[in-house]
């Protein structure tokens, strides 16, 4: 039976530090204080002084309440009963449902073997041409959608969990306004998927240090499922919250911040969470799709800079559309190489072509002549905008495709798309409508 | 044996009161629940060491028992490296999945070498011989290369051959020879031995200037911005600029002997398209798998960060040690910016006082040792072997002027600078023709690639005016640079990849294509109109780059090559000066 300490001899933001023998880096303890009882998890030892995060914050914390360790670091339970269930970031319910106490498993366990990995090789098809054509997501991507905020990154996030081909869908929620938490909610009911999905939450106005146990635990969870074979989609948002309650810890810990506040490892941070994404060879996979916000849209502030270093390319969502600049999946190479011959060196074209129509805005807008050769580009970018980066389209990659081609031939002549002259032979639209 | 008990943990740095004498960098474990884990001690402080572990600390308690090994981190070095995997602590990868399943288990370090293959030993030293630490013992031939077994690099002075072993099969524990030191002391020698990976490599007779060009067949590196075998390149890069495409490419058609791969602290899913495309490429130059040529160490952003720290210097000491074979090796780390941030990580948790973005003081001098140890040297055997270091940066937020960057810009004989601009408008590789730099001598005369790099650099010029004043404000002349410049970076500066003839262009085929490129450069022409002008470039950029797609000397490359001189001559007047004088210089010398 593990000892109970009943003198808290510092208490600094959300860390308090106690006398005590016998326990262990990382082991989770419970604080009980007049306003209930709270998990805290060990985060520095030295000597005999243990200093725990409070994970419902300190307020109210006496130096005389009582803190019994547990022997244990923090776990979750792992079972089918959490499917269709919603709980806040410390794993208690947040719906009306029964507390969950069986299979406990750790949550933040070792990293994958990279010698165990293998290369992702399925499309996951979104209906959004920016997505399909552009930029494809693949099965076991991490990939995080950039949103200065005010953006319906959200409801983008709600879009693609809908019509994603995968088993299981699971959302961690940082600092999640609760307007939006009831909006995933509604979406996934009405569309039936709330059976399938399991739900950890963290809204604005839960203590922050259960922010920190979202990525963590959500992806425990979808670990263990993964490994019993089923698809996994791990929904975060918002990351920058996760990163922001990091900076926050580390202040209180007094580590020197490395940039703009945040802690030297918050690139190691960062990727311990992401890094759980995998295709396991011979079971399930795990594909994380997060949302970073960009303060500021800034691209470089460290929480998106760090983000983009460690995921497979980004989506970039700017004025309500994925912008062609700046989005990148990393992994298309490895899917669209099978999906039709022209996919790879039509995206490439047309993004070639639509750089150089902004290039030829931006001329107009200072008021230059426009050459016929801008005139088309001007022709093309419109029509590009409209029917292929707008969000409101949802069709299939192949009729993107072929929208691409009709696209191109109604505004330029086939050698000024810079395409080989076999592919230009194969698909371009006859003059009467529609490639032959 | 000293020992020694855990008083404090903070994050992966442990701090223990030691009984007994530690020295700085010494190997000790921890023992916590039943498992070993490897550390490292970074600092000493009165009977206190701080060690850094190369594990998760979690579950580590004040009181645990240290073990001090008395050995600094190393690496065995001997035949059966070629074609591994590693961690940064050069434990196998695939040997560990096949223990532990999915994930990395803690506290388990398996052997690097495999220690029950027998290998077919030839001895060159005869018994009476007089040799040096790395002079040959004999050999065994390890997949195309012949692996020198050699005197183990830590024994010193002169060392008489006392008995060798006959030909036959060992295994890389066995005794194959043993030698007398200059004070009649006998060692037994097997055939491997350890090396700490933090000391260089120093063996061979003298060091000498890189000036042979490593071949990558990229065509915008070898001709303007070429690397030199036993030189230095970095490749900084904001995300998404194709730092890492790059480096695969480099590892896959470089003309070297042996690359090592270290992936160090950068994503998982990258090292194993490596890992699992490798054993079925077949080299061409060997006619083996490009596996057995590379040595793959693989610490990934989520695993360990101390153990990341070790990870680069692990893959430097492997690369010397082929080095000593008269090999010529090619490092390639992904991304020293990682592991400068392992060395930050730590500092900050040493609460050292902080230099610049929190880096510590001393980042710039380990970032200069860690280059300086690529190299060509002469080996007393007088043949010569080199180590080629190709590093990546991902500075934060794409700035350049960053501490990563402007340590590794200051040591380093090449600079790549990937540009977001390029990669955004999708001209791969996004290696900015203008601002980077290389010190080293390239495929093609010099004459022509300044040639070149002017037009490049006047028609960019040109692009900038045009921003400003328009396109008719433009003159036809300075319309034409524009429009050459444009022609450089479409045909021969932008390379894809991932198409099967464009992605390595063979050093024969650079100087051809250049010399065409060349004969297109200097012509002079008589368009009418910009319209005009543009239409000529836009057709002959398509032909170009079909050229670009065909296989060499093939009878489609012949044809597309006619097409292109002819449809030149319609539009043809005359040459830029001084253009024949160049031309005779590409064609006559390289």
């Amino acid at each position: 039976m593990k000892k109970v300490y009943s003198r808290i001899e510092a208490i600094a933001g959300n860390v308090i530090t106690v006398s005590a023998g016998d326990v262990q880096y990382g082991e989770l303890a419970t604080v009980s204080s007049a306003h209930g009882s709270s998990l805290a998890e060990v985060i520095r030892l030295y000597e005999n002084k243990v200093s725990l995060q409070v994970f419902a914050g300190s307020r109210g914390i006496s130096t005389g309440d009582k803190v019994r360790f547990l022997g244990h670091p923090m776990q979750v339970s792992f079972s089918d009963d959490l499917l269709g269930r919603i709980f806040d970031g410390g794993g208690k319910p947040r719906d009306k449902g029964p507390e969950l106490g069986e299979n406990m498993i750790e949550i933040g366990g070792p990293a994958v073997n990279p010698a165990m990995r293998i290369i992702p090789r399925n499309m996951i098809r979104t209906g959004i041409p920016m997505i399909d054509l552009f930029n494809s997501l693949v099965e076991s991507q991490k990939l995080p959608i950039f949103s200065v905020s005010g953006e319906p990154y959200n409801q983008l996030l709600a879009r693609i969990a809908m019509q994603a081909e995968v088993d299981l869908i699971i959302l961690g929620g940082m600092g999640l306004k609760y307007d939006d938490y009831l909006f995933f909610k509604e979406t996934l009911e009405q569309g039936g998927a709330l059976s399938r999905a399991v739900f950890f939450v963290h809204t604005a106005s839960d203590p922050i240090v259960e922010c920190l146990l979202v990525p963590d635990i959500s992806l425990a969870v979808a670990e263990g499922f993964a490994l019993k074979g089923k698809k996994v989609l791990v929904l975060l948002t918002d990351m920058t919250n996760f990163a922001d309650a990091l900076k926050e810890i580390a202040i209180t810990m007094e580590q020197v911040p490395s940039n703009r506040g945040y802690p030297g490892d918050l690139y190691s941070q960062l990727a311990a969470r992401y890094e759980k994404a995998v295709d396991f060879s011979g079971a399930g996979s795990i594909t994380i799709l997060g949302v970073t916000t960009m303060p500021g849209d800034d691209v470089t502030h460290p929480v998106p800079d760090n983000t983009g270093y460690i995921t497979e390319g980004q989506y970039y969502l700017k004025n309500g559309r994925i912008e062609p600049f700046g989005s990148l999946s990393r992994l298309k190479q490895l899917v669209n190489k099978d999906t039709r011959p022209d996919h790879r060196a039509l995206m490439d074209s047309m993004i070639t072509l639509y750089a150089a129509y902004k290039e030829s805005l931006e001329k107009k807008s200072m008021g230059f002549k426009m050459t016929d050769w801008d005139q088309k580009l001007l022709k093309y970018g419109v029509i590009f905008e409209q029917r292929m980066m707008d969000l409101s389209v949802n069709i299939p990659l192949e009729s993107a495709l072929d929208n691409g081609w009709q696209i191109l031939a109604s505004c330029f002549s086939p050698e000024e798309t810079r395409l080989r002259s076999e592919l230009i032979k194969k698909f371009w639209p006859s003059p009467g409508g529609g490639a032959d | 044996m000293t020992e020694g008990k855990v008083v404090g943990v903070n994050g992966n740095m442990v701090t223990v009161e030691v009984e007994g004498d530690v020295s700085m960098n010494e190997v000790a474990y921890v023992a916590s629940g039943g498992k070993k884990l490897k550390a490292e001690v970074i600092r000493i402080r009165g009977r206190r060491a701080e060690m850094q572990v190369f594990e998760m600390s979690r579950g580590i308690g004040i009181g645990d028992k240290v073990e001090f090994t008395a050995n600094l981190l190393s690496v065995r070095l001997g035949p059966g490296l070629l074609a591994q995997i590693y961690d940064g602590l050069q434990n196998p990868l695939p040997e560990l999945a096949a223990r532990c399943g999915f994930f990395l288990e803690r506290g388990i370090y398996l052997s690097p070498l495999d220690e029950e293959k027998e290998w077919p030993f030839t001895p060159v030293a005869k018994a009476g011989d007089a040799l040096m630490a790395a002079d040959t013992l004999g050999t065994v031939p390890e997949g195309i290369f012949s692996h020198r077994i050699m005197v183990p690099f830590y024994m010193k002075g002169s060392l008489k051959v006392v008995k060798i072993a006959p030909a036959g099969a060992y295994r890389i524990s066995d005794t194959i020879a043993e030698l007398e030191d200059e004070n009649s002391k006998r060692f037994p020698v097997t055939m491997c031995f350890s090396w700490p990976v933090k000391r260089p490599i120093t063996c061979y007779s003298e060091r000498l200037r890189p000036g042979e060009p490593m071949v990558t067949k990229i065509r915008i590196i070898d001709t303007f911005i070429p690397i030199a075998r036993g030189g230095t390149y970095c490749i900084p890069g904001p995300f998404g600029a194709g730092k890492t495409v790059l480096q695969q490419v480099t590892s896959r058609n470089a003309e070297i002997d042996i690359v090592i791969i270290a992936a160090c602290g950068e994503r998982a899913g990258e090292v194993v398209e490596t890992l699992k495309e490798f054993p079925k490429l077949i080299d061409p130059r060997t006619g083996r798998t490009l596996m057995e040529r590379t040595i793959i160490i693989c610490n990934t952003s989520s695993m360990p960060v101390a153990a990341r720290e070790a990870s680069v210097y692990t893959a430097v000491t492997l690369a010397e040690y082929y080095r000593q074979m008269g090999l010529h090796v090619l490092l390639l780390a992904d991304s020293t910016s990682r592991w400068a941030q392992a060395l930050r990580e730590m500092s900050g948790r040493l609460e050292e006082i902080p230099g610049e973005e929190a880096f510590p003081a001393y980042l710039e001098s380990v970032i200069a040792s860690f280059y300086e140890r690529a190299g060509l040297v002469r080996l007393r055997d007088n043949s010569s072997g080199s180590v080629t270091i190709g590093g990546t940066v991902s500075p934060a937020g794409g700035n350049f002027d960053e501490p990563v960057t402007k340590s590794t810009l200051k040591v380093v004989g090449a600079f790549h600078g990937l540009s977001r601009e390029r990669s955004d408008a999708r001209k791969y590789p996004a290696i900015h023709p203008l601002e980077s730099w290389s010190k080293y001598p390239g495929l093609i005369d010099e004459s022509g690639t300044e040639y070149a790099r002017d037009i490049l650099f006047r028609g960019n010029e040109v692009n900038q005016m045009m921003k400003v004043v328009g396109e008719e404000g433009t003159s036809l002349e300075d319309y034409e640079l524009f429009l050459k410049g444009d022609f450089i970076d479409s045909v021969y500066l932008q390379q894809d990849s991932y198409d099967p003839v464009d992605a390595s262009v063979s050093t024969e085929r650079q100087r051809h294509v250049f010399r065409l490129l060349f004969s297109v450069l200097v012509a002079r022409f008589d368009f009418g109109s910009k319209e005009s002008a543009r239409g000529f470039f836009n057709q002959l950029r398509q032909k170009f780059i079909d050229y670009n797609g065909s296989a060499w000397q093939s009878a489609e490359f012949n044809d597309l090559e006619s097409g292109i001189k002819a449809f030149l001559a319609t539009q043809q007047v005359g040459v830029e000066a001084g253009g024949n004088k160049i031309r005779e210089a590409l064609e006559s010398g390289k």
